[in-house]
């Protein structure tokens, strides 16, 4: 029991976070729409159901913060509260503590530091502002603990409890439990006339109805909230019982004519949220993330296992059987897919976390900038996502800081007051980009290079190109806040962003343009589990290449492999495409075969061609990372292991075509030899 | 189900022992309401229940109000705990 109670507190941290956010998101929206009903409602949505199932874990700290909130987003809700910036900020400060009240849960129920329950006071008496004054005093203690603030009141509760109550396993009796809890239960009357006659009776319907009258401290919301589980299955009705004589009379008579108007669309209104939660939950199943990997990792065996008995089905020359083998790996193939895209999910959540940073940030730096967000759709593997979160954001807060310039810089150079900040995600050719741009000053050119040859990276009089020079800033030991003013980190430097990225297999380069502002391009790998390689041959050695990056394949004829040889570039319809034999860059010995093969490989700008002996096709791949050993390895990314047994090695392209930009950079310097890299 | 059944002279006693709840009222609505009318009075012996809910509650309700239908005296000749704790809740002490 107290594991499946752990479990179930799990999923509750889970899902709060979740609603956290999307209150953030909603608040969000409500600023810049501040007509917005549907993200009011979405915003009462969310507080509500944290406080409801935060209550079920008997939560108090939580529930009682969480019931305020709501109180004033209810009034928001109702109109007698209007929507304005203080109060935006406000609840965004108010979503902040919950969550982190939710975290001291996650964290094994140690209490909250005092800081926290001091944030929560301040908190507190900010929000009481916008509580009407009566229920300001009552409702500030925490619903859940027993208001003993209030005075008595005496509540009449009205109950009529729908057929299905008994099977969903709730017993009305344990109901009146609770409230013979909440305060004195002064009168009782079990309806009974609503049960049918014998033989249209079912004794597991519920035909029960309850007339109540509590003398109590609670507050109305308080004793609402002993209906929340049921609510769905009850028609609940509680209002306070005036005391005089005439009234209490009435008492007897049709209640359901006497309810406060005010106090009636209460539950109505309610169970919207709930019947959007539901059909939440059964769109979507919550799997472990583990579980998740084992199955790839084991899909990624029986993709290797199909390959062999491919293989082996060829070399028997049996064609039912060839047939068959081909028919599983097509299956394979599809499973593949299917389990990959288990794991992909769309970056769009990772971009809106920014939203919140951005707004925060603009204010703290007294600037207007507005956040564009595009691509949201496009996905990526999870742990890709996971990781690429805090790069983002350090590329984001610079472009903030740094990048943008401040209001009246602006207007004197002739922009909008308001700066521009852009997110774009998109596919390209098996990898994903993610684009922060700004419409900001751009770089100082001049500085980076200035700063980067005092600091012995530049050679002094070295020709660089001005992506060259603004990529540099990516180097380690650039050290930031005192070398370019107008591009200084937070003590992250931007080499640790690029190392970041680095190991997700990505690049990180970036495009400036003075006064105009700075593209920051972030290109990644889709997953990093299984690629589509494309086999090539050198002697006996297998090399995949992944094939996204794969462009096309040249036989080399004789007359061409000597000039090639000779200049180190091939002529490719007019094009000039750099070449790197592989056969030299990996050092196998012995002559070369008689027949050779270019395969014209890109990534991001760049391309070059790869010459290798044989092409052997197109070969689903495991990546099987490279021990810690080879890990000084330039060139090769992993290793595979073929149908045959055999291990093939996986060539790491954009490393190569680094090696060949490198060697132009230096090159360039000598005049007479040609460019080598086709951009 | 334990739920024992005599009759002595025009007197029908009925007695339940175990749980009175959603999870038995289905059987014991079948076995009692059948007896119904059977014997001109009725004795429902309470003292071995071990809980009662909601479900238990309507089912004596219906008891009540079909023995009033069908000219049956009803007598409840014992109550446990549990019978009782639920009667006094709702405050239908009427049984």
């Amino acid at each position: 029991m107290s594991i499946n109670l752990d479990q179930a507190l799990q999923t509750f941290i889970v899902e709060a976070r979740e609603l956290l956010q999307a209150m953030e998101q909603s608040l969000l929206q409500l600023e810049s729409d501040p007509g917005d009903q549907d993200a009011i409602g979405a915003i009462f949505r969310a507080a509500h159901t944290i406080k409801g199932s935060a209550g079920l874990f008997g939560l108090a700290s939580i529930v009682g913060f969480t019931h305020i909130v709501e109180d004033v987003l209810d009034r928001l809700r109702d109109g007698s509260v209007a929507v304005d910036a203080a109060l935006i900020a406000l609840l965004l400060k108010c979503g902040d503590h919950m969550l982190e009240l939710i975290d001291v849960v996650a964290s094994r129920g140690e209490t909250p530091t005092p800081a926290t329950l001091e944030r929560g006071e301040t908190l507190r008496e900010a929000l009481s502002d916008y509580q009407p004054l009566r229920t300001a005093t009552a409702d500030v203690v925490p619903a859940a603990v027993h208001d003993d603030t209030g005075a008595d009141v005496l509540w009449h509760i009205s109950l009529r409890f729908g057929v299905d109550v008994f099977r969903n396993g709730m017993d009305p009796l344990s109901f009146l439990r609770y409230l013979d809890t909440l305060g004195q239960m002064v009168q009782v009357t079990t309806l009974t006339d609503s049960i049918p006659a014998l033989e249209h009776w079912d004794p597991e319907s519920c035909y029960l109805g309850f007339e109540i009258d509590l003398r109590s401290t609670a507050s109305h919301a308080t004793l609402n909230e002993v209906f929340d589980f049921v609510r769905d299955d009850c028609d609940v009705r509680i209002r306070a019982v005036d005391e005089t004589p005439e009234s209490s009379v009435a008492i007897g008579s049709d209640l359901i004519a006497q309810v406060e108007p005010g106090l009636a669309p209460a539950s109505p209104q309610r169970q919207p949220a709930n019947s959007e939660a539901k059909t939440r939950d059964g769109s979507y199943v919550r799997v472990n993330a583990d579980k998740l990997d084992e199955l790839i990792n084991l899909v990624g065996e029986l993709v290797i296992a199909s390959a062999g008995a491919s293989l082996l089905a060829r070399s028997c020359n049996n064609d039912p059987l060839q047939e068959a083998t081909s028919t599983v790996s097509g299956l394979v193939e599809e499973i593949l897919d299917g389990a990959l895209h288990l794991r992909m999910i769309p970056i769009g959540d990772t971009f809106n976390r920014f939203r919140r940073v951005v707004r925060d940030v603009s204010q703290e730096l007294g600037k207007d900038i507005e956040l564009i967000i595009s691509g949201a759709e496009t996905e990526l593997d999870k742990t890709v996502v996971e990781k690429i979160g805090d790069p983002l954001m350090h590329l984001l807060r610079n472009a903030m800081d740094h990048g943008i310039e401040s209001a009246d810089a602006r207007r004197a150079a002739g922009k909008s007051s308001k700066g521009h900040l852009s997110l774009n995600a998109y596919h390209d050719s098996g990898s994903i980009v993610i684009e922060i741009a700004d419409d900001g000053a751009g770089l100082n050119r001049d500085r980076i290079l200035e700063k980067a040859q005092e600091r012995g990276l530049v050679a002094s009089g070295a020709v660089l190109t001005d992506q060259e020079v603004y990529n540099l800033i990516f180097e380690a030991g650039f050290s930031t806040a005192e070398a370019v003013t107008n591009l200084s980190g937070r003590g992250v430097g931007m080499d640790v962003v690029k190392r970041n990225i680095t190991l997700l297999r990505g690049t990180v380069d970036l495009d400036s343009r003075p006064g105009q502002g700075t593209v920051v391009r972030i290109r990644l790998p889709l997953t990093l589990a299984i690629i589509n390689g494309f086999l090539v041959g050198i002697d006996q050695s297998t090399y995949v290449i992944p094939l996204d990056m794969v462009q096309e394949c040249v036989e080399l004829d004789e007359r061409q492999r000597q000039s090639s040889r000779d200049q180190g570039y091939l002529d490719l319809r007019g094009e000039v495409l750099p070449l790197v034999d592989l056969r030299d860059h990996f050092s196998h010995e012995g002559p070369a075969a008689r027949r050779q093969n270019v395969v014209v490989v890109r990534y991001a700008e760049h391309k070059a061609g790869l010459v290798v002996d044989d092409l052997h096709g197109e070969f689903q791949t495991v990546i099987k990372p490279l021990g810690k050993l080879f890990g000084a390895l330039r060139g090769i990314s992993g290793s595979t292991i073929l149908g045959s047994g055999a291990v093939a090695l996986i060539l790491d392209v954009p490393a190569l075509l680094n090696q060949i930009v490198q060697l132009e950079a230096r090159t360039a310097q000598a005049p007479q030899s040609p460019p080598l890299v086709a951009r | 189900m334990p739920i024992t059944h005599e009759t002595i002279d025009d007197t029908a006693h009925v007695g339940i022992d175990g749980e009175l709840t959603i999870y038995t009222v289905a059987e014991l609505a079948g076995a009692l309401l059948s007896q119904m009318g059977a014997a001109p009075r009725l004795e429902l012996d309470l003292s071995q229940v071990t809980e009662m809910d909601g479900a238990g509650l309507q089912l004596l309700a219906v008891i009540q109000r079909e023995a009033g239908v069908a000219g049956t005296a009803l007598s409840v000749t014992g109550q446990s705990q549990a019978v009782m704790q639920a009667l006094q809740l709702c405050r239908s002490a009427a049984l």
